[in-house]
């Protein structure tokens, strides 16, 4: 393997307690395909603009927060941007946390380049980010094809890797108990399904848009109402949910 | 009369000689449940605390409610004094009334002038006279010696916070002395000491004599002032209310004396459950009961107050005393110290609200019962008012009888004592470097013997080398100027009462300490790793332009954590290469409290990129906003800085996270805190104070204090009530790093 290889990256949380179990640091690598109109990190979507970092620099990062991980059962975060992306060095960075006794866990919407057997053979935890439920909802909410996801999906089904499902609830968009119910259907043609985790939308990276000079499609939005999520979360019931 | 007190209890050396460690050792029962035997406070104590408070309240709007200016400082020189007679389970008042304050002249009679004058009150004449015309006091005794340079360095701030005109502080009597054996057992101990020093009288020998004759006065005096209570204290206390209140006694006696700087507690609550534990077994009282005297105990240590200037409320805002009382830690032969009564002390934070005092100090080890850490986090989340300090690394060199002076000072108590030493500048030290010992505030040569940097750019070797050189300059200066203080402070404020409560033969140990560390560590690593021009005004620096980007310290990065350790090493070392007076052992500490705000005030523009006059960060904290690679890269900066050997004073750093960064409930940030802290720990770090707040709250705070009377946070070794900050020492507190979710 050769630790010269160069990943581009955003940044590095080395403390992120709401990305996973325990206690992780999450790497967030530069560059999406989707354009959600609701992201709030869209100063990682660009490619090439992030920092260079090599596989070697990256992981002596990461180890030093061991002791935090094990004392936690936490970990290393994937996230992004889309960590799938840089297929290559995200492989043999995983590979290399495995290596060193790390948990590593995938913040994915699974819209990658492939490769994706060898990916998930050393990712512990994946939280999978669906967007919306159906192939219009894709194109207005990320301008992404539905059918990625679903072959990602497939892809999933053959490893036996626990996954945690995450949905942004937006109001107006995303907030109605058939939309909820429709999710539920999607999440049961995924197998090992531990936890679903309604997001409520937030404002909060909104001013990064200003700074960015770009256009912020959901100006006006209010935040989501987080007792109306709590609501939502109860109704997803996991089929197939295994321990 | 020991018969009855010492009923039940295990023997040992302790019914022989002062031995409190072996008492605890051989009586104290480990618990590892969890909180839920707690209880709320009893209406005795709802109704004494709701009385405190008003008192607390008006005090607030007066600046002080009373000044006792009849009397002046000592064990019994005032007539009791009560709260509310009737719901108060423990007695005892600095003077004749609450938060009514003591005239201490000793350590400088212009000290208590000013301070009496600036809240509009006076000495009378013949106590003015007497304390300026007859009696010399220890501030007097000090300038007597002191050399030009030692004031040059000490005007110009170098080194500072000198404890040359006020009290020293930081000494713990072991005050559990007092109930375990009663004051007449301690007295004919002292005698026999006194008695086997004879032999050739050097100056040594002649000085200790004196002192244990003071020592035993001061014991025959603290009898004198319980009995003032109607109490008597002569002999062991035999029940776990007496324990408390004979405790009590003996380190009242101390703040009747002093007015120190750091008036600790030490470490009592694993030895008053022990009597606790005795009362509980026998069904001599409830569980209401005990966690009553504890509460009482917690609320008389909240009133404690003493006079100072305003120059000093400025340096350390809210009137801190840091009562500190180090809670829970492992005893040596594995099992844990903390009891019932370790969550009964954490309790009185829910019983009375959270406050700053008592300075509530975890011992934390990895293998403290995973209930109490978990209770500790609990405690942490909603009060905002722990620190915690790594009693792993701390128990290699102090034992496990050790205790806290002050914020992150260790002592064995009863054993060691502290000679305190304030702080050098080390971002002014740095700036000396470069301006060839010329202050760049004063404009005046301060240190002799460095030469002027006059490249345009600078050279990191050579900024380095002139840099330890003035190291070396400062660290004589500063252990001989030490010598002096301490020497004098012996003299003519010797703490007989504090020191009555220590073994005869004490180890001695002299605290160095430095301000500033993040400010030097970045200014360098801008001057190694950037391009650094200075621009110059009559060869003085008033500013750097920095070209490019540098590594800085709290980011986990060890090109630059590196030089803060090195620094750390060599002034520790070069320290060590002076004697001490007494021969005392050096140890260092890295510590600002809020004073980080003053010393920032006095420093002229630094390398790397901060301003004149803007605040330093606090303690070994990395500048604020500089630690941008998330909080546990900056925790582990901090990790870096070597306790063992180099820092023995103390490490202190100020870690503030907003609620939702540890987690969506309080259940998983509990557990996330203490995965924090064991993380943090684990690698050698030895101090944390913990915040969970927003900065909004506050900001809201701020404009809107009368919403929140009882907002603690922690500062830098100590807690304060955040309405009891100035406005520049609040905003400083916001503008510090926040540790949040993204």
């Amino acid at each position: 393997m050769d630790k010269k290889i160069i990943g581009q990256i955003h940044s590095i949380e080395s403390m992120g307690l709401n990305d996973g179990p325990g206690i992780r640091t999450v790497v967030f690598f530069q560059g999406c395909r989707l354009r959600c109109i609701y992201c709030h990190n869209p100063d990682t979507i660009p490619f090439n603009k992030g920092m260079e970092i090599t596989l070697e620099q990256l992981i002596n990062k990461i180890i030093r927060f061991k002791p935090y991980f094990e004392t936690s059962n936490g970990g290393v975060t994937c996230s992004g941007g889309e960590p799938l992306l840089q297929a290559e060095f995200l492989i043999e960075f995983l590979k290399l946390c495995k290596k060193n006794h790390i948990h590593t866990t995938l913040d994915t919407t699974g819209f990658g380049v492939g490769r994706y057997d060898e990916i998930l053979k050393y990712t512990d935890l994946v939280l999978l980010d669906i967007k919306h439920v159906n192939h219009r909802g894709y194109r207005h909410i990320c301008n992404g094809d539905f059918r990625e996801l679903e072959i990602f999906i497939e892809e999933l089904n053959r490893f036996h890797i626990d996954i945690w499902v995450r949905h942004v609830v937006v109001p107006g968009l995303t907030d109605n108990e058939e939309h909820i119910k429709k999710l539920n259907e999607i999440i049961n043609t995924i197998d090992n399904v531990k936890k679903v985790e309604l997001l409520p939308y937030h404002t909060l990276g909104v001013h990064k848009y200003k700074s960015m000079n770009m256009e912020y499609k959901l100006a006006g939005i209010k935040d989501m109402d987080r007792e109306i999520v709590r609501r939502l979360e109860k109704k997803v019931i996991i089929d197939n949910y295994s321990k | 009369m020991f018969e009855k007190a010492w009923h039940g209890f295990k023997k040992g050396n302790w019914n022989r000689n002062v031995d409190v460690r072996d008492f605890i050792q051989k009586n104290y029962t480990p618990y590892t449940g969890d909180e839920n035997f707690l209880v709320g406070p009893t209406e005795k104590t709802k109704a004494l605390w709701s009385k405190c408070t008003e008192l607390i309240k008006e005090e607030l709007e007066k600046e002080v409610l009373d000044i006792d200016i009849e009397n002046i400082s000592g064990i019994d020189n005032f007539s009791a004094g009560y709260i509310d007679r009737e719901n108060e389970i423990i007695v005892g008042l600095q003077t004749d009334a609450p938060l009514k304050r003591i005239v201490n002249p000793f350590g400088g009679i212009r000290m208590v002038q000013s301070a009496l004058k600036s809240y509009g009150y006076k000495l009378d004449s013949v106590k003015e006279e007497l304390f300026t015309k007859y009696v010399k006091t220890h501030n007097q005794g000090v300038f007597d010696v002191y050399t030009e340079e030692m004031r040059k360095v000490r005007s110009a701030g170098l080194i500072t916070g000198l404890p040359d005109s006020y009290g020293r502080g930081r000494i713990i009597g072991d005050y559990r002395r007092v109930p375990l054996y009663g004051v007449d057992f301690l007295i004919e101990k002292k005698k026999e000491d006194f008695k086997n020093l004879d032999g050739f009288m050097s100056e040594e020998n002649i000085k200790k004599r004196e002192e244990i004759s003071e020592q035993i006065k001061a014991l025959y005096q603290i009898k004198n002032m319980a009995l003032e209570y109607g109490i008597d204290i002569s002999y062991p206390a035999k029940t776990g209310k007496e324990a408390v209140q004979y405790l009590y006694f003996a380190y009242l006696a101390a703040i009747k004396e002093n007015n120190g700087a750091a008036m600790s507690l030490g470490r009592t609550s694993t030895f008053i459950d022990i009597y606790i534990n005795r009362d509980l077994e026998l069904g001599y009282i409830t569980e209401s009961e005990a966690q009553e005297i504890v509460d009482q105990f917690i609320i008389k240590l909240r009133m404690v107050r003493h006079l100072r200037t305003p120059e000093y409320n400025e340096l350390f805002a809210g009137d801190p005393n840091w009562i500190t009382e180090s809670i829970g830690g492992m005893g040596i032969d594995g099992r844990t110290l903390v009891t019932k009564t370790s969550y009964r002390f954490l309790n009185a934070l829910n019983n009375l609200g959270p406050a700053p005092e008592p300075n509530m100090t975890i011992l934390w080890s990895k293998d403290l019962p995973e209930n109490f850490k978990k209770y500790c986090a609990k405690m942490s989340i909603v009060s905002d008012a722990l620190q915690y300090e790594n009693d792993d690394l701390m128990r290699k060199t102090y034992g496990d009888d050790y205790a806290i002076a002050c914020c992150v000072s260790a002592m064995k108590v009863g054993k060691e004592m502290q000679f305190f030493g304030a702080r050098c500048n080390l971002a002014k030290a740095l700036l000396y470097a470069i301006n060839g010992g010329v202050d760049e505030i004063k404009k005046v040569k301060v240190l002799d013997g460095i030469d002027r940097i006059d490249d345009e750019i600078l050279d990191y070797e050579k900024v380095k080398n002139s840099f330890y050189k003035v190291l070396e300059e400062v660290a004589k200066l500063y252990v001989n100027t030490m010598n002096v203080i301490h020497y004098m402070h012996d003299k003519y404020a010797y703490e007989r009462s504090q020191m009555a409560l220590h073994d005869t033969d004490v180890k001695r140990i002299m605290a160095f300490g430095v301000a500033g560390l993040s400010v030097a560590v970045d200014s360098l690593s801008a001057i190694k790793y950037a391009k650094v021009k200075v621009k110059r005004e009559d060869n003085i620096s008033v500013d750097f332009q920095v070209e490019g980007d540098f590594p800085k310290y709290g980011n986990d990065i060890d090109a630059v954590d590196n030089i803060a350790v090195e620094i750390l090493e060599k002034f520790s070392s070069e320290l060590k290469k002076h004697r001490t007076y007494r021969n005392a052992r050096h140890t260092l500490s890295v510590l600002t409290i809020t004073s980080n705000i003053v010393y920032g005030k006095k420093t002229g523009t630094t390398p790397d990129g901060r301003k004149a006059g803007e605040a330093f960060a606090p303690g070994a904290n990395p500048m604020h906003g500089r630690d941008i690679n998330g909080a546990l890269a900056s925790l582990n900066s901090v990790a870096k800085l070597p306790y063992e050997d180099v820092c023995e004073d103390g490490i202190s750093n100020t870690f503030s996270v907003v609620p939702q960064a540890l987690g969506n409930d309080i259940e998983i940030r509990k557990d996330n805190l203490v995965s924090i802290l064991d993380g943090y720990f684990i690698q050698n770090a030895h101090h944390l104070n913990v915040n969970v707040l927003n900065k909004d709250l506050l900001e809201d705070a701020m404009n809107h204090p009368e919403k929140y009377p009882s907002l603690t946070i922690r500062v830098s070794g100590y807690a304060v009530n955040f309405n009891r900050l100035n406005r520049e020492q609040q905003l400083e507190i916001i503008k510090r790093t926040f540790h949040r979710a993204r």
